[in-house]
């Protein structure tokens, strides 16, 4: 007798759960709004395909064991509309952070939402809006890169995007230009009336040669309604080329929050990502940056603060191509009530890539004894000039700490918050925007008084 | 100001101080001295609050009042203060900040208004005059990476912006160089006044070239064994602690 792997009824389960995205992509392509250039429209069904073959994924699944997105699979998620941008016109300010001068391209649901945006100081040959519109008006500019990255390695939630690519942003920087201020994508959830909706929000990067800019790319949503946003951004940095980009996630509880981050790398470009999350109930995000050019660097930070039943699951890989490159990885978690943190941390160094530098630390902190936190590093390593460490810390706050604080006069809770401080300002110090720095330094104080500790 | 009586106290159900007395009355310097072991750096620590540490018997009056029925931070808003020999680090707050929070907490206990950011900047930048140092350490992470000698100035401008009426030095098994012993002792010198007392606490005697204590207490097996003026460290230092110790651990 041959023995047969049955699938568990949870894993078919979730892949029956795809079905219902296979008949949404199968509405969604008969729509005439929704057209694109064949080469993408057939990316978008290879991906929709891979999609239901691979359905959501189990905890059984490797990369998946801590993140349970069942309660996703079984919420039927519409794909969500366009809403009329001018309900939400007056609001629009408070949800960019940073603020000042910033260039911003606002985009509710996933649909670029011109009438919110500021992106009209731009310097000349400077892209900062829809894709959509790129698609129609400069297809060669999106063709060589737009779905090239995101969706190989079998990411099912990429793979979605994907498939209902329809709008979202993109910014472009031609060669040797600067673009001094910041340019902010603003990602908005509005409640669709009716129904739960999950948008698909897609941005792409495109830095060309010895160009130099700052992106920051938030989420946040105009009530606490639930909703899911399942976002992908694709950054390509060019030789010599430099990119700051800030991700904010402040989605509101009720929501889930999946995304896919890609990036590629020429020689000796620098590439940076600060990725703060504060928001959503469940949050997964995937990095993947690639050092594919000879002397380049790569930084990828996090801060995470959840507390109640907050979920965040965060699964980097800095993949070294290369030889002679750099990268650090600097995460740090502070999780309270039940709250639970995952960071899977994976530096791959491929044959060849000598010389390279490679640093990760991941500090958790558990503000409560219900709280976790899981922190799991893997170094993969074919080359054998190579320095690459790790290092990661659990636990609730330091006794010896707290001590010393208050040994200086500050009261117990006065220590704490102040130890909790520390966890987010090491993250807040690296980044390079004042105006930004200062508001993400706000909503992190925020965050701590709420949490009932003086900050 | 400070009395201790009958100290007994220690850790994991070990006892390490075995009925310490000490009287410290303000103005005065008292160095504690005594071999590895003795339990010095405990003393400090039970001074201080420490968590780890039990006290089974004595009492300890500060300025009159029960100083162990007081938590860590109100012993210190009520003017103790440690200087630790292994300071910790506190990643992500900048030394100027801490003091800031730390002043604060000392000011809104004595029911003065709070220093705002500025104000606080400028009573920094007057103590730093004071003991000559320059600002290199105030925008630093606290003790992040800082060098033994570092962490110990570190320690004793937070004592020069605190302002303590005690203040207890926990030199105890120092691998300081010799800069840094005079930086210490120079802040001994700089800050005694007749309302604030030190208890330097040491192994070695040579931080004892720097400054001269009112008296000198020899730490041993728990218990004070031995009181003197300065001429009791010089004879430790030439005849070493074996000649006070013996007759203190066989007791």
């Amino acid at each position: 007798m041959t023995e047969v792997e049955r699938p568990t009824p949870v894993a078919a389960e979730m892949k029956a759960a795809a079905s219902l995205y296979v008949d949404a992509f199968e509405r969604f392509v008969g729509n005439g709004a929704a057209s694109v250039p064949n080469w993408l429209r057939d990316r978008q069904r290879q991906a929709i395909n891979e999609f239901a073959e691979l359905g959501f994924p189990t905890t059984r699944q490797e990369g998946w064991r801590f993140t349970d997105v069942k309660a996703i699979a079984r919420a039927d998620f519409a794909l969500a509309p366009a809403v009329d941008a001018s309900t939400i016109a007056s609001s629009v300010r408070q949800y960019v952070v940073g603020g000042g001068n910033q260039h911003v391209a606002v985009f509710v649901n996933g649909y670029f939402a011109p009438s919110l945006s500021s992106v009209d100081r731009l310097p000349a040959g400077v892209r900062l809006g829809s894709l959509r519109e790129a698609l129609d008006d400069n297809v060669e500019l999106v063709k060589p890169h737009l779905a090239q990255l995101a969706e190989t390695g079998g990411h099912p939630f990429a793979t979605l995007n994907t498939a209902f690519l329809h709008d979202g942003a993109l910014v472009y920087v031609p060669e040797r230009t600067v673009v001094e201020q910041p340019m902010h994508l603003l990602f908005l959830s509005a409640p669709v009336s009716g129904s739960t909706a999950v948008s698909h929000p897609r941005a792409l990067v495109v830095v060309e040669p010895g160009a130099q800019a700052s992106v920051i790319e938030s989420y946040a949503a105009t009530d606490s309604h639930q909703y899911w946003t399942n976002a992908v951004t694709e950054v390509v940095v060019g030789q010599n080329a430099k990119l700051d980009t800030y991700r904010i996630q402040r989605e509101s509880t009720a929501a889930y929050h999946t995304a896919t981050t890609r990036s590629v790398q020429a020689r000796d470009s620098v590439f940076s990502l600060i990725a703060f999350t504060f928001g959503s109930q469940l949050s997964r995000h995937d990095i993947h940056a690639v050092l594919d050019g000879e002397g380049s660097e790569c930084t990828i930070d996090g801060l995470s603060m959840l507390r109640e039943r907050q979920h965040s699951d965060y699964h980097t890989v800095l993949e070294h191509a290369q030889p002679h490159c750099n990268s650090w990885e600097y995460f740090n978690g502070v999780f309270d009530g039940r709250s639970r943190g995952v960071f899977n941390g994976r530096i791959i160094v491929r044959p060849g890539a000598q010389k390279t530098d490679s640093k990760q630390t991941n500090n958790n902190l558990l503000l409560s004894q219900h709280a976790r936190a899981d922190s799991q590093p893997q170094l993969e390593i074919y080359a054998d000039d190579v320095r690459c460490t790790h290092g990661a810390t659990l636990g609730p706050m330091d006794d010896d700490h707290l001590f010393y604080l208050q040994s200086r006069g500050l009261s117990r809770a006065e220590a704490r918050a102040l130890l909790t401080y520390g966890f987010g300002s090491e993250i807040l110090n690296a980044v390079k925007i004042d105006t930004l720095r200062t508001d993400l330094d706000r909503l992190v104080r925020a965050r701590l008084a709420e949490d009932g500790s003086p900050s | 100001m400070l009395e201790v009586k009958n100290l007994h106290a220690g850790i994991d159900g070990t006892e390490i101080l075995k009925g310490v007395d000490l009287s410290v009355k303000a103005g005065e310097v008292h160095a504690i001295m005594g071999p590895n072991g003795s339990g010095k750096s405990t003393f400090a620590q039970v001074l201080a609050g420490h968590p780890a540490y039990e006290v089974t018997e004595g009492s300890v009056a500060f300025d009159g009042a029960d100083l162990l029925e007081m938590e860590t931070d109100e012993r210190a808003r009520a003017g103790l203060f440690l200087a630790f020999q292994y300071p910790v680090a506190i990643r992500g707050i900048t030394n100027a900040y801490f003091l800031q929070s730390a002043i604060n907490a000392a000011r809104k206990e004595r029911g003065l208004e709070e220093l705002d950011t500025l104000e606080f900047a400028e009573l920094l930048e007057e103590k730093l005059e004071a003991i000559g140092w320059d600002d290199s350490l105030i925008h630093r992470a606290v003790n992040d990476g800082f060098s033994g000698g570092e962490k110990k100035r570190n320690e004793i401008l937070q004592l020069a912006v605190l302002e303590p009426r005690l203040a207890i030095l926990d030199e105890t098994d120092s691998g300081l160089d010799i800069d840094a012993v005079k930086a210490v002792a120079d802040a001994v010198n700089k800050f005694r006044s007749p309302d604030r007392a030190f208890v330097v606490i040491t192994h070695y005697e040579r931080i004892l070239n720097y400054f001269t204590p009112d008296r000198v207490h020899v730490l041993a097996g728990g218990r004070v064994v031995m009181s003197g003026d300065m001429q009791l460290a010089l004879d430790l230092e030439a005849r070493g602690y074996d000649w006070v110790t013996n007759g203190a651990t066989v007791a």
